[in-house]
């Protein structure tokens, strides 16, 4: 027997119970404390299967998990790779056997990815002592020219991406924009004009303040509409 | 001499009027401000980030480091600027008061730094500061497994108050100040006392500060709810 | 020997030294261990041993207490007693130690600091206590304490000759104690509460209450450790430091 604490998509703040009884399994965002469930970070609550306990977190660090598409910033070399910052609190690898383009022994690497570049990657790996290795091979994946980046909360961007993608597809139609947006809150945009460029922008920067009010989506159509 | 009414009108059980505000510090990953009474404590979380010096490291979960100063300005005779013994030593037992509730085994090699920063002082400051904290700590995301809140509880002449201010932490015919902290589970992360109690006494002011804490836990939920306000998955 | 030995051991009642939980090690105390203070004093507590020299000088008073005299209180933690412990200016443990000591000798007003007013508003008396432990096997508040009480007993003033201070004097007059605030630290492991951990136990507590008693009277306390205490640990840890001050007490005599 279990009892559940809460309604759906309530706000909890750690510590506040869920859920009494063995029944119920913590999912992410919350934690077991003898036969409860208690957040342990501010979200939003919800039950999976009748049998999760599941807290979406509101506020947080970007937690790297591989399969993730990351942008970061070349910010060190060594013999046998790069090391971007990804805006995690450790720093992300890329080695050279994991890059798309062939380099040769003894190549200099700062031709390929040097000190300030951008990169769109994808997280390969990610293992038990925080070691984070990211590989460019792959569709999409590539160092960066020209464009802007902007940096959301890492914990906005399933909202600029959408339901299946919805949401950065009405983005890119509307604005005439290419963009791709980093599981770890870094946005690339690359339009034809920079006007284009200013709208998505504002469009993304919108999405992440408002991203808690109902009837987004057809407020962000609206203000596209608007901004043609 | 018998200390029959509170110097500022209170009840003896009554705390000074506490007001809490969040994210006021916004490069800061979480920030928050705890005023009660004429005490004003800011705090601001940096973290997780990776840990340098590397000998600093623990391989095994990330690590906690406080550091609580004041202003020159907070208190009415300059402060000189800079680490003194005292607030070496209240940023160490802040540390220890919000450790228990901090779950870091998933940052190895990193550390949550929180910075206190006391900017007008009328006694209670580490406590407000770790009140504080708390609220920042999990405005930053920071893994916790619940709030932490801290009040000051004392006997005043013959009297057992709580949150004690300036006038009542100097009384002239002695005053025992202590500071306490506690989870939203009764679990006591600070116990200090300075001063001259007996057991009963003191049994009777740790009660006050149990009630103390739970009134500052709901002030702070409050505002880590309203911060959020809305917030609904579309 | 490894941590959790040490901890199922103490689940059953035991200690690696065979002592019962609540048990001092042996206590020993000296005094006139250095010649050039004003008083002295040796602490061992099984092979813990802290050394406490006091030294007095005169001051000027603090604008707040015109007429009163003042201790102050400082541990050097170095690096004989534990290679752990590194040179440099006292970091937060040597802090947390000498503030602790602190606390018990003024609240308890043991010395009272308005006979240490030579003239008022100019001239007071500091006390220097300064303690430097010189092997650490665990327990060193405890020790600190025992060694600085002690000291505080045995120390003369120096005589003022021509308006200075004659450090290489002594007079018969010394500081009088009114009482002996003794500090017994209660450790938690688990759900057990001992005293006086050696080195190897005090790298698996859980939780310590420092609880600094006189006549009865509570004067400090001070919490440390990563583990937070209930109601109950608390009310459980004053009975235990309440019958030590007595036990203790007698080592002072």
């Amino acid at each position: 027997m279990g009892k559940i604490l809460f309604k759906e998509k309530d706000l909890v703040v750690p510590g506040d119970v869920l859920a009494e009884g063995m029944d119920y399994l913590p999912s992410g965002g919350c934690i077991r404390e003898h036969d409860k469930i208690i957040a342990n970070h501010i979200g939003l609550v919800s039950l999976d299967n009748n049998r999760f306990v599941r807290v979406i977190p509101l506020a947080g660090k970007y937690i790297p998990r591989a399969g993730d598409t990351v942008i970061g910033e070349i910010v060190d070399m060594s013999f046998s790779g790069w090391y971007l910052n990804i805006n995690c609190p450790y720093e992300a690898s890329l080695m050279v056997k994991d890059v798309a383009e062939f380099i040769e022994r003894d190549a200099d690497l700062a031709q390929f990815y040097n000190f300030g570049d951008l990169v769109i990657a994808k997280v390969n790996k990610v293992t038990r002592f925080s070691n984070i290795n990211l590989t460019t091979k792959g569709p999409g994946l590539r160092k960066i020219t020209g464009g802007k980046i902007i940096t959301i909360a890492s914990t906005k961007v399933p909202r600029v991406i959408g339901k299946q993608g919805s949401m950065v597809q009405m983005l890119k139609e509307k604005t005439n924009c290419n963009i791709v947006v980093g599981q770890n809150g870094i946005v690339w945009i690359e339009g034809k004009t920079s006007d284009d460029e200013l709208m998505a922008t504002e469009a993304i920067l919108k999405i992440e303040q408002e991203s808690h009010i109902d009837g987004l989506t057809d407020r962000m159509k609206e203000f596209l509409e608007r901004k043609k | 001499m018998s200390y029959t009414k509170r110097n500022d009108g209170r009840k003896f059980d009554e705390m000074r009027k506490m007001e809490a505000k969040l994210g006021i510090i916004p490069r800061a990953d979480g920030s928050a401000m705890f005023k009660v009474g004429d005490t004003i404590a800011i705090a601001a979380v940096y973290g997780p980030r990776e840990l340098h010096p590397k000998f600093m490291q623990n391989p095994e979960r990330g690590i906690l480091r406080c550091n609580y100063d004041m202003t020159s300005f907070s208190v009415p005779e300059r402060k000189r600027p800079g680490p003194s013994r005292r607030s070496t030593e209240i940023s160490l037992v802040t540390e220890k008061a919000l450790i228990p509730v901090l779950d870091l085994k998933q940052f190895p090699n990193a550390v949550v730094d929180v910075f206190i920063e006391i900017i007008q002082a009328n006694s209670g400051t580490r406590c407000a500061g770790i009140t504080a904290a708390s609220m920042a700590l999990a405005h930053a995301g920071v893994p916790m497994k619940d709030l932490v809140s801290a009040v000051s509880v004392g006997k005043v002449g013959d009297k057992i108050v709580i949150d004690l201010d300036k006038y009542e932490e100097d009384y002239e015919d002695g005053a025992t100040d202590i500071p306490v902290a506690m989870t939203g589970n009764y679990d006591i992360t600070l116990l200090q006392l300075d001063g001259n109690v007996s057991k009963d006494d003191f049994l009777k002011a740790l009660e006050l500060a149990k009630k103390g804490c739970s009134e500052i836990d709901k002030i702070q939920r409050k505002t880590l709810r309203e911060f959020y306000k809305g917030v609904k998955n579309e | 020997m490894n941590n959790d030995y040490i901890r199922s051991l103490i689940e059953k009642g035991k200690r690696i030294d065979d002592r019962k939980l609540d048990e001092f090690r042996k206590i020993v105390i000296e005094t006139n261990v250095s010649k050039n203070s004003a008083g002295s004093a040796r602490c061992k507590i099984g092979e813990t041993e802290v050394i406490v020299g006091v030294k007095f000088d005169i001051g000027e008073p603090y604008p707040d207490s015109p007429g009163e005299g003042t201790i102050i209180v400082t541990a050097e933690l170095i690096p004989v007693a534990n290679p752990d412990f590194e040179l440099g200016p006292p970091g937060s443990k040597a802090t947390e130690l000498a503030r602790i000591v602190d606390r018990g000798i003024r609240e308890s007003e043991c010395i009272d600091f308005r006979k240490l007013c030579v003239k008022e508003g100019e001239k007071v008396w500091m006390v220097f206590i300064d303690i430097y432990p010189l092997n650490d096997d665990g327990n060193l508040i405890d020790a600190s304490v025992l060694a600085s009480l002690k000291a505080l007993s045995e120390a003369k003033f120096p005589k003022i000759v021509n308006d200075k201070v004659d450090h290489e004097s002594k007079t018969n007059v010394g500081l009088k104690l009114s009482k002996l605030p003794i500090t017994t630290t209660i450790y938690k492991i688990n759900n057990n509460l001992i005293v006086d951990v050696n080195n190897k136990e005090e790298e698996v507590i859980d939780a310590r209450l420092s609880v600094s008693v006189a006549d009865g009277n509570i004067h400090a306390m001070q919490k440390g450790g990563d583990v937070p205490l209930r109601f109950d640990d608390i009310n459980k840890m004053i009975d235990i430091a309440m019958k030590k001050e007595k036990e203790l007490a007698k080592f002072l005599k």
